[in-house]
Order: C-alpha cells, then structure tokens, then sequence
C-alpha cells in the first residue's frame, strides 16, 4: 500500500532523494543512522537482536550486525528492570531506545516508567534530564486477541514528563523517530502493527520532524477528521468514498499526542465547523475525549454541530474476525458519522 | 535429583500401573496431533492470530497431570492447547476457539492463545508471560482459606524465570505456605532467548533455596520421571508444607510459532532432542514392559487422529460468533 506521504512531500533543506520504504525499514534506517551519529544511543529489548536478524517486527534487522551485541542488546523477559534500566541509564548520559515487543507487556513496566522515568527531572528541580525513547507497536486486526491488541496511548498521555508520539506514514515514522531520540525527555514512542509493511516514500538521510507539528494528510472544507495511527488511513478511505458525494473530509494526524498542535486542529474546525475524531483505543476516557475538549474550549463559537468521536468499542478487543472488526472503528463508520454532521447541520 | 531446596525429597521411583501409562501416552499423542493439526490450520490460513505449538514437551503437561486430582487448578501460558488436553479438556470446543466459533470455549473471544476451561480447573492459557504465576497461588490462597483441599500448579517457561513476579509470588507462596507447585518448563528458549545465557546462576532449581522451597529437576522427556516427581511435590503441598519448584528440561521441536525463522539455534541440538522424543520413549517403554503391542500404539494413534478430524470437523461446521456477542461478558 502506498500511503499519504507521497501526498505530503516532506523537504526538509538536508534531504537527500526520497525512496519507497515500508514503514519498519523506515524505522530502521532512523535507528541506524542516529546510531551512526551519536555513540551514545543503544538499543535494547527482547529479541532485538538474534531473532531473524533483528526484532520480531524487523524494525531493529542488521544492527546487531553493524553495530555489535554491546550497542544492540537482546534482554531476558524483564520488562520492568528493561524500561528500569534504560532510565537510569539515560540519567547518566546514555540514550537508549528500548524495545517493548507489545504496549501490552507495558503494564509490567509502568513503574519505572510513570514514576522513575517521567518524574525524575522535576523532582529534582530539573538537574536530571532522561532521554529515552520506548519504542512499542500497538493496535489491532489481526486476531491477536486482547492481551495483544490494546491501543493505550492515552495511558501514557495522562502522564506529565512523558511524550507521546505516533506516527503513519513511512516518513513520518522515520523523522520522528530521529526527533524523539533527540529530545531530551523520556518519549513514548508508539507504533501500529498493521503499518510495519505499509510504503510511502521516505527522505534518505538527515531528515527529523519536530515533535508537536500536525500534518494535514488530506485537505478538504466540510469535516475536521483528526486520526491516530490506522485510523488516519481509514480516514482518507472515508474520504475517498465522501468525495464522490460532495463532502469533503479534511484529514489531520497530530503525529504526536504530546505536545499536541492544537493550534492545527482549532484553525481546521474554524474552516470546516465539524470536528470527528477517531482511534482504535476504546472510546471511553481515551485521547478523543481530550481533543473534543480542546475543541470545545478554543473554538465552541466555530462548531455547526456536537463533535463525535469513532472510536473502538468499551471492550477488549475479540479474537473472532466478526466480533474483532465490530469492536474497531471502520470506514463505513466515519462515512456515516461524516454524513450526519453535515446533512444535520445543514 | 534435588536442587539446593531444603527440605529433601525422597522421590520414589515406582513406575506408574499400565492403566495410567497407557491413558499418558494417549494424552500425549493427542496433544501432538491436535498441534500439528492446528499449525497446518494456521497455515492455510484458518487460524488467526498466533499458535504457540507445544510439540515435543507433551511429557511435561501429562505428566504433571498424572499426580492431579480434578478439583486441583493449573494456570498455564501463551502455549496452553497441551495443558488444556492433560487436564481432560474437550478437543472440540478447543478447536472450535482455534477458529473463532461460538461453540468454542470462549464463544471466539480468545482464540488459541486464551484457551480455558474453568470446569476443569484450568485458568487459562495467557498472553503474558508470567502472568499466569500469580493468578495459580491466587487459586492456592483460596483452597488455603476455604480448606478444599486442592492444590494449584503454574506451568511456565524459562523465559518467566526472569520475570519480577515469580520472585515476588514465590516468596509469597512460601511464606503462606502456600499448596502450588511452580512448574518451568525449560524448552531451552525464550523465543530467541537461549535458557543458558539468560538465567543467571546457571541451575534454575537452584533458585527455589532462595525462598526455602524443594526445588527439583527433572527429565522432561520422560512423562514417568516427571509423574514421579509431581506426586511427591503435589503431595507435599496437600499436606500443607507449601510451595516448590519442578524444573522439567524440554524442548520444542519447532518454532516458537509458524513464523518463527529459527535462526537462533543450532540444528543439530534439535535432532538431538528429537532422538529422544518423549512419546517415542515412552511407546517403547510400554511395549518392552509388555504393556501394549506396537499394534495397540498404533491404534490409539489412529483414534487420536480420528478425534483431532472430528474436532475440526466440529468446529468448522459450527457458526461464528454473532456481533450482538461484542458486547457481552465484560462484565459479571
Ligand atoms: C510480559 C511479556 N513479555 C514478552 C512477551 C512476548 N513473548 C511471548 S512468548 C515469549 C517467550 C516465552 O518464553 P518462555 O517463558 O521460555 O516460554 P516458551 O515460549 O519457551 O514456552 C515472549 C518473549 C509476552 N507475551 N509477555
């Protein structure tokens, strides 16, 4: 599948020639070539190494091999001493870009994480800096069941000290990638498992995107459509098939949750006066909510009508193909939702 | 035979009567079949998700069953169709989860990596390693309290050796007193992880003198040694001494699912193990005790088979889930 980015063209003054990448080779070649920049960067998790080359999703293959098994470090099953280990080594001027096989196993890691990770620098009166990212995937469709499915972000959002990011598109991936190891702060890096083998073409060499920078995938007038990870490519189906009809969506991936660029979101729903928002996280108290809210906030005068969110259901995700697709937000939803907005405003 | 756990064990060594030998080795031909069956399912494409094959640890799962009563629990891991089969689970509803029907035992919601059967004590097959650690001792707490009588076993891998929580339960299930036995599967490998560089302190038994507990090795290719050794160690929990660990030394024969690219390991080890297959073992063991002819092995290899071909039949004649099933068991 190529994805948007052909569409968005990003050019920054240092890139080289674009090529069509997947988005783990993407991902890759961010990883490798940070590596190659800054001696300090290591990467380490389980299965990063040995397995196939590198990573049970091919994001880390060949690093092992150009970089050694001290800066590519496969770990035993101890999520919590991995991201506890990856702290404090990043307190002490390491940066290390640790591996979570699935944002699921994340649960055994929240400690380190929220209270070591994300706190340290203001406890400490900001003399402590920890630049580490967690690279994790998340989603689901692929009948991996509940303990393999999960879409947490907003878990991690609720967090002050953490960021948030999630990228996709191919380029997106790798110039955030790079921004995120980078940043001086812990970054929760978050990935989506169907969109490892999607292609778009992707800037070689020197190429980072600033965290907190929206991109708009699609313009359009009537709705304001603002998409986390599978749901940015659902959407622009939606307004493939939208368009036929006269609507027109306009798509917009924040790309990072935290910071977020609301100043691209408000300035979108000032045009269009219809907001939707769409994840596969389940809808209750997830990062939907929070961008309704900002909405509602900064431009309740420019909204023709409620803002909704399509979002997964209040339910771990199923196994069973039929009750796995229902549980998830799909394009016939966002078209339906996208038709009520417009035609009961009108 | 024992580790470095304190109090000794004096395992006997009888060997178990023909009856229980014969219905191990039909277990284990069972689980086999149903395995094999379940990764040409996968293949084909008719299986979703993931499918973690047990084949060539069969000893382990039968073999610690062998010393359970029915009331006794087991917890169990992402590899649990096995465990699920030697705790008398029927092969239909199992399959029947495999391809996301409603008559399987979750209605479709689990598919193979979630397979349970809380009739039969069995709490499930989890997606964490781990995290079915806890939740055996949790199963112990409560015989404990309303003094039933039955024990738990967790079986685990190697790889949940280096999990915090085995420490933090162990410690736990020691101090209680808790009746569980913590059962390692040591298949050699986490995934790529090899057992022999990430378990610190070479001897996992050895861990178990840390909490104070038995912790005993044992062959896991041999369904008789690890029957032995769990009667001893469920009996010393029935007893109320609490916890201890069996380490049974395994190994899977193939990848740690269908697309594992098995780089990681040597091929000659896994022909090593291969030569000594545990239902092979056991098999001759029974025909040179005059136990069963190769003819009767045979036959109960040709009804396994039949039971496998019925279950899929089963299941694919079964319907999917209906969507007004999404929103139903979340809460009780
Ligand atoms: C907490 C957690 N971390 C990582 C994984 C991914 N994972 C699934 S199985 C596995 C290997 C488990 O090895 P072991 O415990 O030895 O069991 P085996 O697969 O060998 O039976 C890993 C790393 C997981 N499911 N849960």
């Amino acid at each position: 599948m190529v994805t948007t980015s052909e569409r968005q063209a990003p050019a920054p003054a240092s890139a080289g020639d674009e090529r069509l990448l997947t988005y783990a080779q993407a991902l890759n070649e961010a990883l490798r070539e940070e590596m190659r920049r800054d001696p300090t960067v290591f990467v380490m998790g389980e299965d990063v190494a040995a397995w196939g080359g590198g990573g049970v999703f091919g994001v880390t293959r060949g690093l092992a091999d150009e970089f050694g098994t001290e800066r590519v470090r496969d770990t035993p099953i101890s999520e919590e001493a991995i991201v506890a280990l990856a702290v404090g080594a990043a307190a002490a001027g390491s940066r290390p870009v640790v591996e979570l096989m699935y944002v699921d196993f994340v649960g055994l890691a929240m400690e380190p994480l929220v209270n070591q990770a994300a706190k340290l620098r203001y406890m400490f009166g900001g003399k402590v800096s920890v630049p580490l990212v967690l690279r994790t995937q998340q989603g689901a469709g692929r009948g991996n069941a509940a303990q393999h499915s999960q879409s947490l972000e907003a878990w991690f959002c609720h967090v002050p000290g953490l960021k948030v990011v999630t990228p996709s598109t191919p380029a997106d991936a790798k110039g955030l990638l790079v921004s995120a190891i980078r940043d001086n702060n812990p970054v929760v890096f978050l990935e989506h498992k169907l969109l490892y083998g999607t292609r778009g073409y992707v800037p070689a060499g020197e190429y980072a995107i600033p965290l907190g920078v929206a991109d708009i995938k699609r313009p359009g007038r009537h709705v304001t459509v603002v998409g986390i990870h599978m749901m940015v490519l659902k959407a622009l189906q939606a307004a493939e098939q939208l368009a036929e009809e006269g609507i027109e969506l306009e798509v917009i991936d924040p790309r990072t949750l935290v910071p977020l660029d609301e100043a691209a979101i408000v300035a979108s729903v000032k045009k269009t006066g219809r907001l939707i928002v769409t994840h596969e996280a389940v809808t209750r108290a997830g990062y939907g909510a929070e961008i309704v809210a900002r909405v509602v906030e900064l431009a309740f005068d420019y909204l023709d009508a409620p803002p909704l969110r399509v979002c997964g259901k209040n339910v771990p995700v199923p196994y069973s193909a039929v009750l796995e697709e229902a549980a998830l937000p799909q394009v016939a939803d966002l078209v339906a939702a996208a038709r009520a907005l417009v035609r009961g405003a009108a | 035979m024992d580790g470095a756990g304190q109090p000794a064990l004096a395992l006997d060594d009888r060997g178990l009567p023909a009856d229980r030998l014969l219905e191990a080795y039909r277990q284990m031909v069972t689980i086999r079949r149903f395995e094999e069956r379940a990764l040409d399912l996968y293949r084909a494409g008719e299986l979703r998700g993931s499918t973690h094959p047990y084949i060539g640890m069969e000893a382990v799962a039968v073999g610690v069953c062998l010393a359970l009563e029915p009331g006794d629990y087991i917890s169990s891991t992402h590899r649990g169709h096995g465990h699920t089969i030697a705790k008398g689970g029927d092969v239909r509803r199992m399959m029947a989860e495999l391809l996301g029907r409603a008559t399987g035992y979750s209605g479709g919601k689990g598919g193979s990596m979630h397979i349970a059967d809380l009739d039969r004590k069995m709490l499930g097959a989890n997606g964490i390693v781990g995290g079915g650690i806890g939740l055996a001792a949790g199963a112990a707490l409560t015989a404990k309290l309303q003094r039933t009588g039955a024990i738990a076993v967790s079986f685990f891998g190697d790889g949940a050796l280096n999990q915090g929580v085995l420490h933090e339960v162990s410690n736990l299930a020691a101090i209680w007193s808790l009746p569980v036995v913590f059962v390692c599967e040591n298949n050699q490998y986490a995934m790529s992880a090899a057992a022999a560089w990430t378990i610190a302190g070479g001897d996992p038994a050895k861990r178990a003198a840390g909490y104070g507990i038995p912790g005993v090795t044992v062959d896991g290719m041999d369904v008789e040694a690890v029957a032995r050794a769990a009667r001893q160690l469920v009996a010393r929990a029935r007893r109320g001494e609490g916890p201890s660990y069996l380490i049974a030394s395994t190994y899977r024969f193939v990848g740690h699912h269908a697309g594992d690219p098995l780089n990681y390991r040597p091929k000659d080890e896994a022909e090593r193990w291969r030569a000594r297959d545990p239902i092979r073992l056991l098999g001759e063991r029974l025909v040179a005790r005059g136990m069963a002819t190769a003819d009767d092995l045979a036959a109960i290899d040709a009804e396994a088979v039949a039971r496998i071909d019925d279950a899929v039949a089963f299941a694919k004649a079964s319907p999917p889930p209906t969507v007004d099933q999404l929103l139903t068991d979340i809460y009780a």
